[in-house]
Order: C-alpha cells, then sequence, then structure tokens
C-alpha cells in the first residue's frame, strides 16, 4: 500500500459528469483500502462554469484538497481546461486530456468521463473488480454496460498520458 | 462498528440525525447546507423546506420545546434572517434537542458574502462545535444534541464549505436507541420573554455558558496531538487538515468545542510550547479571544483573511510570508444556460437601460455579460427594497426606469414583505417587479418551494399561487407571461408597464430548462397514482 498520498485532480464544464467521475474514483480507492479525500465546488456547477474535483489518497489523508503544484494526475474532460490546470500539476506529473481516448469508441459522449477514468486506473492501485464494481453499484443495469465498455475501452489505450515539464 | 462510508460532511449529518432519532428536519436551501436535509429525507428523515430560514428556526425550536431532537440547517447568510429567533432562543432554551447547522462560505464559492458565523455563538450566546471532516461532522451532531439537552440550550454546528463539500470516511455507530423523545412541559417564565421573564433569563444564560466553558476544559471534543515543543498550532475545524499536512511535526491543539472556549487548556498548551501560532479561516476569532484572554500566541497576516485557506497558505502563515500569491488562472465562469427563459428578460431589460434592483439566484447571472443587466444584488429579497429607494430619490426620468427583479423561491423567501412595502409606501411614479417564476429552486439544485406546489421529497403540497397573493394585497396591475423565443409578449408588457407610472407585477413564468424533463416524469406518475387510486 503506498504509505504517501497521492494526488489526482478532476476538471471539465459543469454538466460534463467530473463530479461522477470523482465520486466513482474514490469510492473505487475506499474499496482497495485507502484512507481517501475527495473535495469539490459545484455551487455553479450546472450553469456551464468549470467544475474541479481534488481526489486524494494514501495511508492517511489530511486536508482534502491537492496543494497547487502537487498533483500527480490530472485529468481533463474539456480539451480548453488544461491549461486552466496546469499550474496544479507537479513536475513530472501526468495529464490525461480527451484525446487520450477514441470518441468514436464510445456510445455517446456522456461515457468520455467513465472511459477517461479507464485510461487513469492503469496508473492506480486499484484492481479491475473494485472498479467495476463501483461502476456497476453506480449506473445501474440500464447502463452499466455502455460505461463498463468505455472503462476497459479507456483501460486499454495504452500510450496517452502527457507528463507535464 | 458499521462499515466505513464514504461520505460528505453534509451527508454524514444528515446520517447521524437520523441514527439520532431527530424527530424533524427545517431549513431553506443554500449552498453548501442544502444537501443535508435532502439527505436526511432520503433516508426516511422527516424533512420540511420552510419558506425561510427565520420560519426554519422557528418551527424546529417549536419542534424542540415540544420535546423532540430537532435540526435546521442553513447557510451562513441564512442565519442573518434567522438571527431574531437565534438570540432570544438562548435565552428560552428548548425542552428536547435543537441543533442549528450554520454552513459557512470562505471563499465565496456560491455566496454574496464570506461572513465568518463563529461570531454568532458569541454574540447570542450559544455553544458552537466545529467538525474538520465527515468522521467529525458525524460524532459531532450526537455530541450536540447531548450538549443541547443536557444544558437546555440551542447549539450550532458550524460548518464550512471544505467539510460540506468534502467526502471522508465515515465510521456510523450501530443504531441505538437510548433517546427518547420528550413530551412539552409548560414553563411560561422560561419561555416568555417578557421583560420580566428575560431579565432572569440572560442571567440564566450566562451561568449556562459558564459551566459549559468548565465542562469544555476536559472535554473529549478537543484533541492534542503531541510533537516538537517548537511549534504549536491552535486550530480548529477544516484548518486543522491543513496545519497537520503544513506542519507535520507541530504540536496541536485542535479545538472542536469552540465556543465558550477552554480557555485553562489553551493556556496551558500556549505554555507547553516556544511558539504558538493559531491557524484559522475567515475572521481572527480565536487569535483575538486568546490575547483576550492574555495569551502569548501569533495570528495569521491580515492577507489570509480573505478566502479559503489550504495547505501552501497555511504554510505561508506559518512562515510569516506576507509576499503576494500567485493568482490562479481564471477557469470559465457559469452563465446563464444557452436555453433559459431568463435570457429574454435580461435582454430586454439592458435594451431599455433599465436599472435593475437584482436578487439571490441563477439570474444574478444576469449582472455578467453579454447582459450586464443588473445594479445591485445584495441579499435575499432585497430587489424589492432597493428597486423602492431608488425610486423614491431618482428624477422622474431615472425612476422610470428602475425595476426590481427577483426569483420564485426568493420572492416566497423575503420578497413578499417587500411587496407590502410596495403597496403601502408606493413611490410616485409607481414601480415595476418582475418575478422570475421557473417554478423551481434552481441555484441551489433544485429544490421544491411554496409556489412549487410540491414538497422537499417532491411529492404533493399545496400550491401557493404568486399572482394571487400579489393581487390580494392589492397591487394593482398584475401580468403572467411566458418568455419564450420568437414571442415579443414579455417586452410588450414591460413597456406597457414601465409607461404606466402604476405599481405593476409581471409573473415571467416558465419552468427551468434543467428539470422540464423532471416535471413530465414527476406529472406522468402523479396521473399514474391518480388512476390507480380510482
Amino acid at each position: 500500500m503506498r504509505a504517501e498520498v497521492t494526488n489526482i485532480i478532476v476538471a471539465g464544464l459543469g454538466g460534463q459528469g467530473v463530479l461522477t467521475a470523482s465520486d466513482i474514483l474514490a469510492k473505487a480507492l475506499a474499496r482497495a483500502g485507502y484512507d481517501v479525500k475527495k473535495s469539490e465546488i459545484k455551487g455553479m456547477s450546472q450553469r456551464g462554469g468549470s467544475v474541479t474535483s481534488d481526489v486524494r489518497f494514501g495511508r492517511q489523508v489530511f486536508s482534502p484538497m491537492v496543494p497547487a503544484g502537487e498533483a500527480d494526475y490530472l485529468l481533463v474532460l474539456d480539451a480548453a481546461q488544461v491549461e486552466v490546470h496546469r499550474h496544479m500539476v507537479r513536475s513530472g506529473g501526468v495529464v490525461i486530456a480527451p484525446d487520450a481516448v477514441d470518441a468514436g469508441r464510445l456510445s455517446s459522449r456522456k461515457e468520455l468521463n467513465v472511459a477517461l477514468l479507464g485510461v487513469l486506473s492503469v496508473h492506480l492501485p486499484v484492481g479491475e473488480g473494485d472498479w467495476l464494481a463501483v461502476l456497476r453499484e453506480r449506473f445501474g443495469p440500464e447502463s452499466f454496460e455502455a460505461n463498463r465498455a468505455a472503462f476497459l475501452h479507456g483501460r486499454a489505450c495504452d500510450a496517452p498520458a502527457h507528463t507535464s515539464g | 462498528m458499521l462499515p466505513k462510508q464514504l461520505l460528505s460532511g453534509d451527508e454524514a449529518i444528515a446520517l447521524a440525525a437520523f441514527h439520532a432519532g431527530v424527530m424533524l428536519g427545517t431549513g431553506y436551501p443554500g449552498t453548501p447546507s442544502t444537501e443535508i436535509l435532502e439527505e436526511f429525507a432520503r433516508l426516511g428523515g422527516r424533512a420540511q423546506w420552510s419558506p425561510n430560514e427565520k420560519v426554519a428556526l422557528e418551527v424546529a425550536l417549536g419542534a424542540a420545546f415540544g420535546g423532540a431532537r430537532a435540526l435546521t440547517t442553513m447557510k451562513h447568510v441564512g442565519l442573518n434572517v434567522a438571527a431574531d429567533p437565534l438570540f432570544t432562543a438562548a435565552y428560552t432554551g428548548v425542552g428536547g434537542g435543537l441543533v442549528i447547522v450554520s454552513a459557512d462560505d470562505p471563499g465565496m464559492a456560491s455566496s454574496q458574502n464570506e461572513q465568518d458565523n463563529r461570531r454568532y455563538a458569541v454574540a447570542a450566546g450559544v455553544p458552537m462545535l466545529e467538525p474538520s471532516d465527515s468522521q467529525e461532522a458525524y460524532d459531532f451532531v450526537f455530541a450536540a444534541f447531548e450538549l443541547s439537552e443536557r444544558w437546555r440550550i440551542p447549539v450550532l454546528l458550524r460548518v464550512t464549505t471544505r467539510v460540506c463539500h468534502s467526502y471522508t470516511l465515515v465510521g456510523p455507530r450501530l443504531n441505538d436507541s437510548a433517546w427518547h423523545p420528550g413530551r412539552f412541559e409548560r414553563d411560561i417564565s422560561g419561555r416568555v420573554m417578557i421583560p420580566a421573564n428575560a431579565r432572569p433569563a440572560h442571567r440564566r444564560l450566562r451561568r449556562k455558558l459558564a459551566e459549559m466553558q468548565e465542562w469544555n476544559e476536559t472535554c473529549w471534543l478537543n484533541t492534542e496531538l503531541g510533537g516538537s515543543s517548537e511549534l504549536g498550532i491552535v486550530t480548529s475545524g477544516i484548518s486543522f487538515m491543513h496545519a497537520r499536512e503544513a506542519a507535520p511535526e507541530a504540536r496541536i491543539l485542535k479545538l472542536g468545542f469552540t465556543h465558550p472556549l477552554p480557555l485553562k487548556r489553551i493556556a496551558q498548551f500556549v505554555r507547553s510550547v516556544k511558539r504558538c501560532v493559531v491557524v484559522e479561516e475567515g475572521d481572527p476569532y480565536l487569535v483575538e479571544a486568546l490575547r483576550a484572554a492574555g495569551l502569548n500566541v501569533e495570528g495569521k497576516a491580515e492577507m489570509y483573511r480573505f478566502g479559503e485557506l489550504n495547505v501552501p497558505r497555511v504554510r505561508r502563515i506559518l512562515d510569516g510570508d506576507t509576499s503576494p500569491e500567485p493568482p490562479a488562472p481564471a477557469g470559465k465562469p457559469p452563465q446563464l444556460c444557452d436555453a433559459c427563459p431568463y435570457r429574454i428578460v435580461f435582454k430586454a431589460l439592458r435594451q431599455r437601460d433599465c436599472i435593475v434592483a437584482g436578487d439571490i439566484g441563477c439570474y444574478t447571472l444576469g449582472a455578467l455579460p453579454p447582459f450586464e443587466a443588473m445594479d445591485s444584488c445584495v441579499c435575499m429579497g432585497a430587489s424589492l427594497g432597493v428597486g423602492l429607494g431608488l425610486r423614491h430619490v431618482l428624477p422622474t426620468e431615472e425612476a422610470r426606469r428602475v425595476v426590481s427583479v427577483i426569483g420564485d423561491s426568493t420572492f416566497i423567501h423575503s420578497g413578499i414583505s417587500g411587496l407590502v412595502e410596495m403597496v403601502y409606501n408606493p413611490p410616485e411614479d409607481g414601480h415595476v417587479v418582475i418575478v422570475l417564476d421557473n417554478l423551481t429552486t434552481a441555484m441551489t439544485g433544485h429544490q421544491e418551494h411554496p409556489a412549487t406546489g410540491r414538497a422537499l421529497d417532491h411529492g404533493p403540497a399545496h400550491r401557493i399561487v404568486i399572482e394571487d397573493v400579489v393581487r390580494a394585497l392589492g397591487v394593482p396591475s398584475v401580468h403572467v407571461v411566458e418568455p419564450r423565443a420568437g414571442s415579443d409578449q414579455f417586452e410588450r408588457v414591460l413597456d406597457q408597464c414601465l409607461a404606466s407610472r402604476q405599481l405593476c407585477v409581471i409573473i415571467a413564468r416558465r419552468p427551468c430548462v434543467l428539470i422540464v424533463k423532471r416535471f413530465r416524469d414527476q406529472e406522468r406518475r402523479d396521473c399514474e397514482q391518480e388512476a390507480h387510486a380510482r
């Protein structure tokens, strides 16, 4: 188990599923046995404004907020938001942008958040079983299959991540 | 112990309230407090939206007079509205248990100011607990009820955005049914606050506070974390989390019960370290109290009074670093939805160069480009009074362009009183009020209110018809229009009203585009139920 705290930021625009993605992420990490904290600012989230959510995990996490310049991973659902959040990423941190997956392979744009989680999942110490269990719990029978497929597509995209200099 | 769950602070408060046997939860929606009652209702608790926070607190107070455990929730500015009952409820005390949640918003993620409601605990003379994560939010609800019942006093549970909206692991207690509701006991001299009763009540309150302060000196709600004696930190709430991370080597006194303060324990702590820094978000509440008690502690530089704290800012506070902070790049600001019916209203107001007294809600976004059609936004319901004041003093040509704009939920909250003022003290050239009625409390996430005809759980309730209220107050010119693309009806009515020199209310009614589908689903369910009932 990783002792030090790992920092992840999920960012995008209101309505894109940022908070759904960070919710799944935090639950999967909790399921894998980590202390997890997730923080979000969502007051204006339904009005198309920027939405970000911080997820931190490790043996013990204190502050729920990722300090600027210390994010290990930045997962962005809207390409234009990459630059806005780049200052949050540490040197050598990983940026996962929407082009990390083949959007044509998704059954709809709605699954982009889960597909990008699939890309991120390769980097995280969480088993596939835990991820799928959380997805199943989150989506219920009618949309689980589409999201499972999106997640596994993202998980199979192997060389997408840009490292931040 | 039950398995751990990942809960937001709001959800943890709701779960604790449910487990603690709260019989009634009341409140008015407001970020970041809204989810508490929604979650409490989802769990099976009885929760109600009140028209405003004052009424919510009064209903909860009545329930507590009746021997129940009652919870009332609101955002920080909501406690301003509820301040009137709060101050005197501290005198009357309660029969059962009463916990008031004040959800503060330092940094103003979604608020018009960043007032620090810890000041209310001092001003009203009520005990205050401050949790720093969801587990504490859960545990402190039980502690708050125990305090409330032991000292028969309302307790303020003060949380902030980063406690309310952060998800952390919570190990709930096993459901224990140790608590049973009390009953109503007549106590005329204790609860009827005429001066003859209120004078001894005030003395009684101060005695209770002195007792609680003594009890707080050894209270489990305050904890000390060992560390070097070089640096000591006194802190509370979310600031504790940032401080613990920023200075893992420091000795920390984390206060959970922050009014009345355990000054002897704090003094002992301060004396045990070479340097002691108070790390707190917002106002210098703790540092002022500690210095007034003669303790030698450092506070934060004034620049850190503004906005939220975080780990880097706490590092700077501890280092005494007052160099300018790097500005964060601006994200994309929110805006009125593309198909929002209010767009038509603000475009029309802009075109006519109206002077717009605005209010609190989604429609406050009408102040931003491309509309820039709002000239003031102060607090819930202020559009009416501010618009009238402008009408009274501006030269006629300007006065006749003044319009008050208020949403449906805000109108119910505190717009009605402003309308009473309008018919009682009408401006010479009349006034024009636009009620933007999208049939929901949209900004906070689509909560119901008394004019939607639906209760907190979206089930049917009596519907207050806004135009009927307006007519009943004696407003001579009342119009209900649907602002929609391709129709100039709204503009025609607006022009007619602006020219009329009468008191006019225009209700611009069209459902919020984000919940049209929910309306349709709800209607279908209602029809099915009705058919089934037949």
